[in-house]
Order: structure tokens, then C-alpha cells, then sequence
């Protein structure tokens, strides 16, 4: 009879986060600095401790690399299309930025959805997703301000470069000026910033809800909270694959692809349910969060488990069509990836199936190993460090081209994001008790078993 | 007919009927069966059963269908009449794995309904036995199987008064 007598744990937790925690998490914040800094010194001195990285700096032919390309670096003139160090710092700061944006706001997407579905189950965990957002700014604010300075923004954006829309003009480029009506400055600066603005301020609102929620009770803020939930997702299913062709796909202006939302979205969304994974298991292993128990860690498991092959069916399945249809201009993506560059992205992008797909496909598909914390630990952590390749492929070969690599420049850059990432989430969730004590469905939560 | 006496306690609440399982089995009755209504969570486990082998009933089949539908394009497009598309090699993987998938996913889930089809003795042809009519509408049945328990007939009917049953019936078989 274990099966519902077990011991319902209080409900009255408080996260501590200790000032020696959060003084580790800024050190750690700032050494990423400094290891960037590092990094670009010692690369600039010709010395390479990375893998992939380039000997000796900016050979400018390379940067005319295959295809459509080619014409526009060879007209470049005064424009900087040779690709720096400057780039591959630019575009480390680029990726992590939307790896974290994402991150956050599945946090919020994860909410949302369960708030609509009117999902009970994952009420316990709910106010760790909830901290999850509170972080968008940081990465937005990043984002909006490399978009509005001039030369981020060239390196960034090929589509950005003056005269390129202009016909007559010597950078002009007939298939980029066709997208001028969606890829033009003010279109896309109205969009960077309601992306961040809106997913930010509907978080506010559920957040302020749920605060409420806790001090008055009812379930007057329930629904208020559903509602919100409902604008959220309205807003999201628009703005996901929107913000995927703006922030990553753009970038590779020339090229385009029908599923890149999907694709974008799919690799936020499983990369968001196990850094939330992650973070529920750190707590338990605290000893906070004890109502957590394991059909909780079993059904998010299975989440993580299904949105896992869901990112490999779209990922796998632009690259068939791509494949069937072996179309110039849509193949030269690939291409770029498997031998451009000298051949320096092949491994990130290969990788990418080992970490996401293989590897958590193994480890995530018995039941037992979902109501482990090893196995989970284990799992979780592929897919976050595979999700971190899936974005470096996607952003490096346009941003850094020939100067891209693994090196100490991206592992400084991801230390410093990671740990901001980590402080925000750390101070959201001691501001607040660790569950919803009066949400309607906690119940439920508690009661959890299967 | 009539070689099977079963007892039949029918109770009103999904709790009751799993507390009741829990009970009945701690005084030493067999229970043959719980009918529900609806999937209560937990019941399998108060029942006492194993977890269900079905896993490594669709993965022996999937990889049936994944093998087969691998040697059915290797030998049509790799050997027997291999046709050149847009140049590229006769036998490209890519082109394979929705195929391959698709024959894994067919083939595990006719052979897992085929063998939980088999294994429950259902059919066209089945008669099930139906304790209580009512354990479709709103009525949790648990029938005992007499002739598989030590027990007395009245012995176990006041096991299953005291556990919550609203009413004993008996049903020959």
C-alpha cells in the first residue's frame, strides 16, 4: 500500500541564496571575462589552445567563401567582410545570448502551456520555471544593444550592409533586396524589441499573479494567470519562429528554410525543460524541493525525452528535404557546414546528433533511468551541452566564418552567461516560497503517482 | 456450465476499491480480477502485478521491421534495380531513415496489440465474463475466484463487507 500513503513533505520551503553563492556565481562571471580576454590575447599572439581554431589571423580570401556570397565579399571594398577575432568574440556573445534567451523563455512557454492544459502535475515545479525568465533581459538587452551598434550589427547581418538593398549601388544584392520588405532597420527593430518587451512583460504579470496568489489565495489569480497564458502562447506560436529567422537565420541571409521556426523552437524548447530539469535535481540535491518526487522527474522526464527525437525529426528532416531537393542555393548551408571553412564546423554540426539524439535516446528511454537522478543528470546535461553546439553551428560559420573554433574565448563566454543565468535564477527563487502554496492544482502535485 | 463460484463485491468509490485491494490481499485472499470503469493510478501496483513486459515485446518486433525494410530498399535500390536520382549514389542513407522508421513503428505496434490481443484471449470469437454489468457505468468490481482460495464463501464475504464493499454477489460461471 506504499503507492498513495507515501509522505507528503511541507510545503513551506525557502530557498537561501547565500551572499558566498552569489559572490562565487560574479567571480565566476567575471573570469569568463577574463578568460575571453585571454583567449583573444593569446590567439592574437598566434597561439592556439582550442580545437578548430585558425593559425594565424584573417587570411581575407577565405572570407569569400562558396556561393552567393562570393560576389558580394569581393565587392566589399571599405565594408569589413574578412572575418577577426572581433567576429568570433561578436558571435560567441551572439549565440550564448539566444542559446539563454531561449532557455528563459521556455520557462515561461512551460508555464503556459501546462496553465492552458490546465496540467496539475507539474505545480511543485512550477515556481523553478518560474525564475526562469526573469533572465530575458539580460540576454534581450545584449541582443538589442549588438543590433544598434553599426559595426556588431555588419558583422552580425550580411543583409545590414549599406547599399546592399540599393540597386545601382556596387553592394547591391538582388536576392537580399527582395527580403527588404521583412529584413529592413526598423521592421526588425520594432520586432527585437517586442520579442524581449512582451515575453518579459507577460512574465511580469504571471509572476505578480502567482506572488498574489500566495497571499490572497482563490482562484481569482488562477484564471488570471490562464489568461495570460493564453495572450503568451498567441504570442509565442507568432514570435518563436519569427525570432528564429531574425536571430539565427538571417544571418545566413541569402539562404532560407521553411522549418528553421521549428527547428529553432524545438532546440529552445528541450534545452528549457532540462536546464529546468537540471535545476529542480541541483535543488533536491540541497534538500530543497522534497514534494518533488519521482513521477514528477518521470514525467518531465518524458518530456525531455520526446521533445529530444522532436528537435532530431525537424533538424533531420529540413536536412532530407534540403537533401532530395539538392537545390544550389539551399545546399551551400550544409556545405558551409561540412567543408567550408576548412572544414572547421563539420565536427560541431555532426556532434550535434551524438549529444541531442543518441546519447539522451539511450539514457532517457527506460523508465527506471527517468526516475534516476544520475540518469537524468546525465541525460540533461548531454542535451544542454548539445543544444550549445546546435546554436554554434547555426550562428558561427556566418558570424566568425574562418576565426571560429573551441577554445578558451567560448568557454569564457558561456562561464559568464551561465553564471548570470544561475544568479537570476538563484534570486528569483529565494524571493518567494518554493511552492505555490495556494495554487488550486497543488493538490494534485502532491499527490502525484505513477 | 457452473464448474466456477466466484465472488463479486462491488464497491461505489475508486479509493474504496483501491484500499480494499490492499486489505483483501493482506488477509490472505486471491483476487482474480478488478474490473473499473476508468484506469485508476496505482491499482496494478496494490494488485500486485509485475511491470508489463510489453516494452521487450515492441522492441524484438521493431527491429524486425527496421532489419526487414532495411533489406527490402538495399536489395531494390542498392541491387536489383538501382536507379540514379539527381546524380546522387544508389543507396543514400538519408533517403532510408523515414522508411526505416516508419517500418520499425508499424511493425511494433501490430505486433504489440497482436500479442496483447493473444495474451488477454480476446478476439472475435471471446466471450469475456461479465461480473457486473455495472463496472462500465459506475460500480468498482473485484471478483474472487473461489475455488483458487483456502478460504470460506462466507469467510470471504465478510472480508469484503469489512473492506467496503456495498454489496456481495455470487456468479457461477
Amino acid at each position: 500500500m506504499a503507492h498513495n500513503t507515501h509522505e507528503i513533505p511541507s510545503t513551506e520551503e525557502r530557498f537561501e541564496f547565500t551572499s558566498e553563492s552569489k559572490s562565487k556565481l560574479l567571480i565566476a562571471a567575471a573570469l569568463g571575462v577574463v578568460l575571453v580576454a585571454l583567449g583573444a590575447f593569446l590567439l592574437n599572439k598566434g597561439w592556439s589552445i582550442g580545437v578548430w581554431e585558425s593559425h594565424g589571423a584573417g587570411h581575407g580570401a577565405a572570407a569569400g567563401h562558396e556561393g552567393g556570397h562570393a560576389a558580394a565579399a569581393a565587392h566589399g571594398g571599405g565594408e569589413h567582410h574578412g572575418a577577426t577575432l572581433i567576429n568570433r568574440i561578436i558571435a560567441n556573445i551572439w549565440m550564448n545570448s539566444v542559446y539563454f534567451l531561449g532557455i528563459s523563455v521556455v520557462g515561461m512557454f512551460f508555464i503556459a502551456y501546462n496553465y492552458v492544459a490546465k496540467a496539475g502535475w507539474p505545480v511543485t515545479m512550477k515556481r523553478v520555471s518560474e525564475a526562469f525568465p526573469s533572465f530575458i533581459i539580460v540576454p534581450g538587452i545584449i541582443l538589442i544593444i549588438l543590433f544598434a551598434i553599426p559595426s556588431t550589427r555588419h558583422m552580425i547581418f550580411h543583409w545590414t550592409h549599406h547599399g546592399i538593398m540599393e540597386k545601382g549601388s556596387e553592394n547591391y544584392d538582388k536576392i537580399i533586396a527582395t527580403k527588404s520588405w521583412y529584413l529592413n532597420m526598423p521592421f526588425f527593430t520594432i520586432r527585437l524589441l517586442a520579442y524581449v518587451g512582451v515575453w518579459y512583460y507577460l512574465w511580469t504579470l504571471i509572476r505578480k499573479y502567482s506572488i498574489a496568489e500566495e497571499q490572497e489565495g482563490g482562484v481569482e489569480y488562477y484564471y488570471k494567470s490562464r489568461n495570460v497564458s493564453k495572450i503568451f502562447l498567441l504570442f509565442f506560436a507568432v514570435t518563436s519562429s519569427t525570432s528564429a529567422w531574425d536571430l539565427s537565420m538571417s544571418i545566413d541571409t541569402h539562404w532560407f528554410s521553411t522549418m528553421f521556426g521549428w527547428y529553432h523552437l524545438a532546440s529552445w524548447h528541450v534545452a528549457g525543460l532540462a536546464a529546468i530539469m537540471y535545476a529542480v535535481l541541483i535543488l533536491k540535491d540541497k534538500g530543497y524541493l522534497r514534494a518533488v518526487n519521482e513521477s514528477h522527474l518521470h514525467d518531465l522526464g518524458k518530456l525531455i525525452f520526446g521533445f529530444s527525437i522532436f528537435w532530431t525529426y525537424v533538424w533531420f528532416a529540413q536536412y532530407l528535404l534540403i537533401f532530395y531537393a539538392n537545390l544550389p542555393e539551399e545546399t551551400i548551408y550544409f556545405r558551409e557546414r561540412f567543408t567550408g571553412h576548412d572544414g572547421r564546423y563539420w565536427w560541431p554540426f555532426h556532434i550535434n546528433f551524438v549529444l541531442n539524439f543518441f546519447f539522451p535516446f539511450l539514457i532517457l528511454m527506460a523508465r527506471d533511468s527517468k526516475r534516476r537522478p544520475t540518469f537524468l543528470k546525465l541525460g540533461c546535461g548531454s542535451i544542454l551541452v548539445g543544444h550549445w553546439f546546435d546554436f554554434y553551428q547555426m550562428h558561427m560559420p556566418g558570424i566568425a566564418k574562418d576565426q571560429g573554433g573551441i577554445g578558451i574565448i567560448e568557454w569564457g563566454t558561456t562561464l559568464t552567461f551561465a553564471s548570470l543565468f544561475i544568479y537570476f535564477v538563484g534570486t528569483q527563487l529565494s524571493k518567494a516560497n518554493l511552492y505555490p502554496k495556494k495554487h488550486p492544482f497543488l493538490e494534485e502535485s502532491l499527490h502525484h503517482d505513477i | 456450465m457452473a464448474d466456477n463460484k466466484y465472488l463479486v463485491g462491488v464497491f461505489d468509490d475508486e479509493d474504496e476499491v483501491l484500499h480494499a485491494v490492499g486489505e483483501v490481499r493482506h488477509s490472505g485472499v486471491k483476487i482474480h480480477e478488478v474490473y473499473t470503469p476508468f484506469a485508476i493510478h496505482g491499482l496494478d501496483r496494490a494488485l500486485g502485478y509485475d511491470r508489463p513486459r510489453m516494452g521487450i515485446a515492441a522492441f524484438l518486433f521493431g527491429i524486425t521491421g527496421t532489419c526487414c525494410v532495411l533489406l527490402l530498399t538495399f536489395w531494390t535500390m542498392g541491387i536489383d534495380w538501382p536507379i540514379n536520382v539527381g546524380g546522387k549514389n544508389f543507396f543514400p542513407w538519408p533517403t532510408n531513415v523515414p522508411i526505416l522508421f516508419e517500418g520499425t513503428v508499424l511493425l511494433a505496434s501490430f505486433g504489440m496489440s497482436f500479442t496483447f490481443f493473444v495474451l488477454e484471449g480476446m478476439g472475435p470469437t471471446a466471450k469475456p465474463i461479465i461480473f457486473d454489468v455495472r463496472s462500465t457505468d459506475d460500480k468498482f468490481v473485484m471478483a474472487i475466484d473461489l475455488s483458487k482460495n483456502k478460504l470460506s464463501e462466507a469467510e470471504i464475504t465478510d472480508i469484503l463487507k469489512d473492506s467496503g464493499a456495498s454489496e456481495v454477489n455470487v456468479k457461477e460461471v
